[in-house]
C-alpha cells in the first residue's frame, strides 16, 4: 500500500460527516418545500369535493346565514367575465408595449424608462392597484356607477399588464433576426414584418405568458373587493356590481357557520382547478414552442 | 433590425424598393401608436403615484408624515391614525417569511440544480412552481382552518419552552404573526427558489469541476463555488420575495388576527398595512380622513415595495451581468 497509495488523501471522517449532513439538510429542505402543496391540495379535495354538486354550480349564493347558503354560480360567471375583460384590455396593450420595446425602442433612453416603469408595476401590491381604481373610478362614480365589474377588470388588467409585457418581450427577443432581415430583403414594410413575421413566430411563447398572467389575475382577491365588491345575484352586465370566486371565499371564511365554510372550500377547489388547468395548458404550449 | 431598415432607408431614389410616402404611412402609424402606448405606461404610473399622494393628504395634515408612520395608535373611531402597529406587523411577518422561506427555497434550488437525480429535476421544479399557482385567498382559507388549529399546541410548547428568548413566551393566540409569516414563507418560496435556481445554473462548469478535481466533497464544492458565485442573485431573489411578502393582503388578513396593536411576541395577534386596507375600507367610505389614512397606508406600502424591488432588481441584474467579474474571486476561493 505504500508505493501506489492514492495521491489524494482520503476524505476525513469530519469532512464526510459535513458532506452527508449538508446533503441531508438540503434534501430535507426540499421535502419540506413540497409538503405545503400536498397539504393544501389534500385539504382542498377533502373539504371541497363534499360541497360540489349540480346545484352548487347552478344556483346563486342566497346570502342566508342559517338557511340554505345556495351555490356559487354568480361567482364563477363573475370571475370568468371580469378576467376575460381584463385579458382583453391587458393583452393587446401589454403585447403592444413589448413589440415597441423590442422592435422600436430597443436600447433608447425612453425604452429603458418604459422597462423600468413596467418593472415598477410588477412590484406594486395588488391591493394598491385596487385602491387606485377605487379612488379614480369608484369614488368618482365614473360611468354612472360606484362599484362595477368592469372596474374590477381594470384593476386586474393593471396587474396583468407587466406580466404580459415582460414575458412577451422575452419571447420577441428570441425571434431570430435573420427572419426579420429576410422579410426586409424581400421588400416587406415594417408593419408587415411585425404582424406577419415577428408576432406569428413568437405566438406560442406569448400564449404561455398570457395564460400565466390570467391564472394569476383569476386568483386575486384584494383589488376586486374595492372595485367589483361582493354580491349574490348573477349578472352578465359588467357595469353592475359583480361577484367573484376569491371575494366569495374571503367573505365566507370570516363566517362562523359550517355550511358557509363548506361553500368556501368548494369555491376554493373550483378556483384552484381553474387556475391549475390554465397553468398546465400554459406549460404544454410552452413545451410545444419552437423558440424556447 | 435597425440596420436592416436603415440600409433600405438611406439610399434615396436609388432603390426600386423604396416605398412611397403613402406606402410608409402604416409604418409610421404603427410606430407612433406603439410609442404612445408605451409612454402611456409611464404616465399611468406617475399619475397613480401623484393620485395616492393627493388623496392621502387629509390624514398627513392631521398627523404629519412621520406621525403617521411612527405613532402607535390606530383608533379610527377616535380619529387617531398612527400606523406604527401596522408597519411593525408588516415588517415582522415579512421577516418571519424570509427567515423560514429563504433557507428552504435555497435548499430546494441547490437540490434541484446540484444533487437530485436528473429524472426528478423536472417534476420537482413543477411542484415548487405550482405553489405559486395557488391563489392567496386559498392559502388564507387553509391557514385559517388547518394551520391555526394544528400548529397551536406546537406553538404553545415552543412558547413555554423557549420563553427566555426575546419576543417569545406567554399565551399563544390562534391567528398571529407567526402563522401569517409562515403562510408568507410558503407564498414567496417559488419565486426565491426560481431565481436562485436560475443563478445557480449559470455557475461555470469549470469552477465546479475544479473544486471536485481538487478533492472537494459535493458539499465543499457547493460551498466553495456555487454559493459564492450566486450569492447576490440569491439575495436579490430573496428581496423580490420580500416585496411580495410586504404587499400580500388577503392571506395575511385572514390569519393575522386584525388587532391594531403591537403584539408582545411573535405569537400575538397583529395587523398589517395591506390587511387594514382590505378590512376597513368599507367603513371608511363615509369618513374622508379614515379613507385618506387607508390610502396613506397604501402609499407607504407602495414606497416600501418600490424601494425593496429596486434593490432586488439591481442585485439580480448584477448577479446575471457581473458573472464574468465574479469569476476570478470565485475561482480563487475554490483553489
Amino acid at each position: 500500500m505504500s508505493a501506489d497509495a492514492p495521491v489524494l488523501a482520503p476524505i476525513s471522517a469530519r469532512r464526510r460527516r459535513a458532506d452527508t449532513g449538508a446533503r441531508a439538510f438540503v434534501a430535507l429542505g426540499t421535502a419540506v418545500a413540497v409538503v405545503p402543496l400536498i397539504l393544501v391540495v389534500y385539504y382542498l379535495i377533502k373539504e371541497g369535493l363534499g360541497a360540489w354538486s349540480w346545484d352548487f354550480f347552478t344556483t346563486d349564493p342566497t346570502g342566508s346565514f342559517l338557511g340554505d347558503p345556495g351555490g356559487i354560480k354568480s361567482a364563477i360567471i363573475g370571475t370568468i367575465l371580469m378576467v376575460a375583460l381584463a385579458a382583453a384590455v391587458a393583452v393587446p396593450v401589454g403585447v403592444g408595449v413589448a413589440v415597441w420595446l423590442v422592435e422600436f425602442g430597443q436600447e433608447s433612453k425612453l425604452a429603458l424608462g418604459v422597462r423600468y416603469f413596467v418593472d415598477v408595476m410588477t412590484g406594486v401590491p395588488s391591493v394598491v392597484f385596487g385602491l387606485f381604481v377605487y379612488i379614480t373610478l369608484v369614488v368618482s362614480g365614473f360611468g354612472g356607477t360606484s362599484f362595477a365589474g368592469w372596474k374590477g377588470s381594470i384593476a386586474l388588467a393593471l396587474l396583468m399588464l407587466p406580466v404580459v409585457t415582460r414575458s412577451a418581450e422575452v419571447v420577441l427577443l428570441l425571434v431570430p433576426n435573420t427572419l426579420r432581415e429576410a422579410a426586409y430583403a424581400l421588400g416587406a414594410p415594417r408593419w408587415k414584418v411585425v404582424f406577419r413575421i415577428v408576432l406569428p413566430t413568437a405566438l406560442p411563447g406569448m400564449v404561455t405568458g398570457v395564460l400565466l398572467a390570467i391564472a394569476r389575475a383569476a386568483g386575486e382577491t384584494a383589488p376586486l373587493l374595492f372595485t367589483a365588491t361582493i354580491v349574490n345575484a348573477t349578472t352578465w352586465n359588467l357595469n353592475d356590481r359583480m361577484n367573484s370566486l376569491p371575494a366569495l371565499i374571503f367573505q365566507d371564511v370570516g363566517q362562523a357557520q359550517d355550511r358557509l365554510v363548506e361553500i368556501a372550500w368548494g369555491a376554493a377547489l373550483t378556483l384552484v382547478a381553474m387556475v391549475l388547468i390554465l397553468t398546465i395548458i400554459a406549460r404544454l404550449v410552452q413545451r410545444r414552442s419552437r423558440l424556447s | 433590425m435597425a440596420t436592416a431598415s436603415g440600409t433600405v432607408d438611406t439610399p434615396r431614389d436609388r432603390s426600386l424598393l423604396e416605398p412611397s410616402r403613402g406606402g410608409r404611412l402604416p409604418d409610421r402609424l404603427l410606430k407612433w401608436s406603439l410609442t404612445i402606448l408605451s409612454i402611456g405606461v409611464i404616465v399611468l404610473i406617475a399619475y397613480f403615484f401623484a393620485r395616492l399622494i393627493v388623496e392621502s393628504r387629509p390624514v398627513f395634515a392631521e398627523t404629519g408624515f412621520f406621525g403617521f408612520i411612527f405613532d402607535n395608535a390606530w383608533v379610527p373611531s377616535k380619529n387617531l391614525y398612527g400606523a406604527l402597529p401596522l408597519v411593525v406587523g408588516t415588517l415582522i411577518t415579512s421577516a418571519i417569511a424570509l427567515v423560514i422561506g429563504v433557507p428552504i427555497a435555497v435548499a430546494t434550488a441547490l437540490f434541484i440544480t446540484e444533487l437530485c437525480p436528473s429524472w426528478l429535476r423536472a417534476p420537482l421544479s413543477v411542484l415548487v412552481e405550482m405553489l405559486a399557482a395557488v391563489p392567496s385567498v386559498v392559502y388564507g382559507l387553509w391557514g385559517f382552518f388547518f394551520l391555526i388549529p394544528k400548529l397551536k399546541p406546537a406553538e404553545q410548547w415552543f412558547s413555554d419552552t423557549f420563553g427566555f428568548l426575546p419576543f417569545v413566551g406567554g399565551t399563544v393566540s390562534g391567528p398571529n404573526y407567526f402563522i401569517a409569516g409562515l403562510i408568507l414563507a410558503i407564498m414567496i418560496l417559488p419565486i426565491v427558489s426560481a431565481i436562485s435556481r436560475e443563478v445557480m445554473s449559470t455557475v461555470p462548469r469549470e469552477n465546479k469541476e475544479a473544486a471536485l478535481a481538487l478533492g472537494a466533497t459535493r458539499w465543499e464544492m457547493i460551498r466553495m463555488t456555487v454559493i459564492p458565485y450566486s450569492r447576490s442573485g440569491i439575495v436579490g431573489g430573496s428581496m423580490l420575495g420580500l416585496g411580495r411578502a410586504i404587499g400580500e393582503t388577503i392571506a395575511v388578513t385572514i390569519v393575522i388576527g386584525n388587532a391594531p396593536v403591537i403584539g408582545d411576541t411573535i405569537f400575538s395577534q397583529g395587523y398589517s398595512l395591506a390587511a387594514v386596507i382590505a378590512n376597513e375600507f368599507g367603513e371608511a367610505a363615509s369618513d374622508p380622513v379614515h379613507r385618506a389614512a387607508l390610502i396613506a397606508a397604501g402609499l407607504v406600502l407602495f414606497i416600501l415595495t418600490l424601494f425593496v424591488n429596486a434593490v432586488a432588481r439591481a442585485l439580480v441584474v448584477r448577479a446575471e451581468r457581473g458573472q464574468r467579474a465574479a469569476r476570478k474571486p470565485a475561482a480563487g476561493m475554490a483553489g
